[in-house]
């Protein structure tokens, strides 16, 4: 099994901060830092699409010299996923961070569980 | 003999005098939230003690008081309990998935082979049809903007809906008498006459800085179909210019130009535009973008059909979308 970590080492490593951004987002209390997690586990899905359209060798997928042969560029695919994946991304950060800066307003905490106590406590008044 | 201020003893350099003696300790309220709590009710417990009843109903009231407190106190216990237990479940689960995950990119094909299955006859085929179905030399870009035009329609909409969405969250409406939003309005206020005016570095800077960065921005956005970039990336660099831009000079001379009217017919224009562009390749087929322009030598900028206009229609969106965020997030407004 190490072994073949090895050889897929930047998968291997998105992984891992996938499950870094995963505890982030679990453990931590503050809203922000779930945020950060949540950034963390968008850029390991980066990585691994990047990761899995490289090809040793190949070029930019940009046709230079008129070459057009599928064994001249890497996949131009997963390439096209990272830059949707980016701006949904960027779209869902500004919506939290925005949520965020209300509840804190209302609140004037940024810890998960004492906002939702207070919440809580309102409903029931 | 000096006079003492009233509030001494809560004061700042008070608290400093009694922890240089060892009195107190600085950390003791910031740490932990339930910390204090739990005393305050230790505390509340003892003074009934202390206090005998004369009358039963007293009495009483105070057995049932203290009955309370200890619930209580029970509630705090557990809630403390659960979350560690919680922590500790969280870090086994997180964990686990680490471990599911690796055992499965475990099994995964070599990395950089070029035989592994993802690159399979679809990428072949944009790579060998792309040139001449698209007549763009950038592939990505003639693959996002023409074979899937659509999704990327749908993309510059979620931007768009975000952009929406906190205006809904963080504007501030100058009609509304709700208790929240005319504080934020003072606050803002207040931000604004405390801002930094009139930074002679920065201002230098910017004058030499914001005419590269858009006409970058524009380079990017004009060349996404012949190198590295689009309308996304140059979209982006367009935005942190006009932010650049905002932050030397303020947004007195930012609304000369950019206001919230212009943010909406902009962006809106561009998405009418990039819509009907779209639905017009519905009717011929939903092949691919067709349109009647012709895709002219590959390598010139005016090639590749709709993609050049799409690519303006994009980056407008994008940039509108960054400035927007930031002047929303800064003051809650265009």
């Amino acid at each position: 099994m190490v072994q073949s970590l090895l050889l897929n080492l930047e998968e291997t490593i998105s992984v891992i901060l996938f499950g870094i951004g995963f505890t982030m987002l679990l453990l931590h209390r503050n809203l922000i830092k779930k945020i950060m997690g949540m950034n963390i586990m968008d850029t390991a899905v980066y990585l691994f699409l990047a990761a899995k359209g490289y090809i040793y060798g190949k070029m930019v997928p940009i046709v230079a010299d008129g070459i057009q042969d599928a064994s001249a560029y890497i996949n131009p695919v997963p390439s096209g996923l990272v830059l949707t994946g980016i701006v949904v991304s960027v779209s869902t950060t500004a919506l939290m961070l925005a949520l965020t800066i209300r509840l804190y307003e209302r609140y004037a905490s940024l810890d998960l569980d004492e906002i939702l106590t207070r919440a809580r406590e309102e409903e029931d008044v | 003999m000096s006079r003492r201020k009233d509030n001494y003893e809560t004061s700042r350099w008070a608290k400093f005098i009694r922890w240089v003696d060892g009195e107190i300790d600085p950390l003791e309220h910031g740490m932990e939230i339930r910390v204090p709590e739990r005393t305050e009710q230790s505390e509340t417990l003892q003074t009934e003690l202390k206090l005998p009843g004369t009358d039963r109903t007293e009495i009483s009231q105070i057995s049932a008081d203290r009955e309370r407190a200890i619930q209580e106190r029970h509630i705090v216990r557990g809630l403390r309990r659960f979350r560690v237990f919680y922590q500790f479940m969280s870090v086994v689960l997180c964990a686990a998935i680490i471990f599911v995950l690796l055992w499965t990119v475990a099994s995964l094909p070599p990395f950089g082979n070029a035989g592994n299955p993802g690159n399979n006859e679809v990428s072949a085929r944009y790579i060998e049809q792309g040139l001449q179905e698209t007549g763009a030399v950038n592939i990505v870009t003639g693959m996002i903007l023409d074979y899937r035009a659509f999704d990327t329609f749908g993309e510059s909409c979620v931007l768009f809906i975000a952009s929406c969405c906190v205006l809904v969250l963080l504007r501030i409406d100058a009609a509304s008498r709700d208790e929240q939003t005319k504080k934020r309005m003072e606050e803002a206020a207040y931000d604004r006459l405390y801002e930094p005016k009139n930074d002679i570095i920065l201002q230098k800077c910017a004058c030499v800085l914001v005419p590269l960065i858009m006409i970058f921005g524009i380079y990017i956005i004009l060349n996404g179909h012949l190198s590295p970039g689009g309308g996304f990336s140059g979209g982006a660099v367009l935005g942190a210019g006009l932010i650049l831009y905002l932050n030397a000079f303020g947004f007195q001379k930012t609304e000369r130009f950019f206001t919230e009217k212009v943010y909406r017919r902009v962006t809106l224009s561009a998405l009418t535009f990039y819509c009907l562009a779209k639905s017009y390749s519905f009717f011929t087929g939903a092949n691919h973008l067709e349109s009647g322009i012709r895709l002219g030598t590959p390598g010139a900028i005016l090639s590749s059909g709709l993609i050049l206009p799409l690519n303006i229609c994009v980056g407008l969106v994008v940039a509108c979308t960054m400035y927007a965020f930031y002047t929303l997030f800064r003051k809650g407004g265009m």
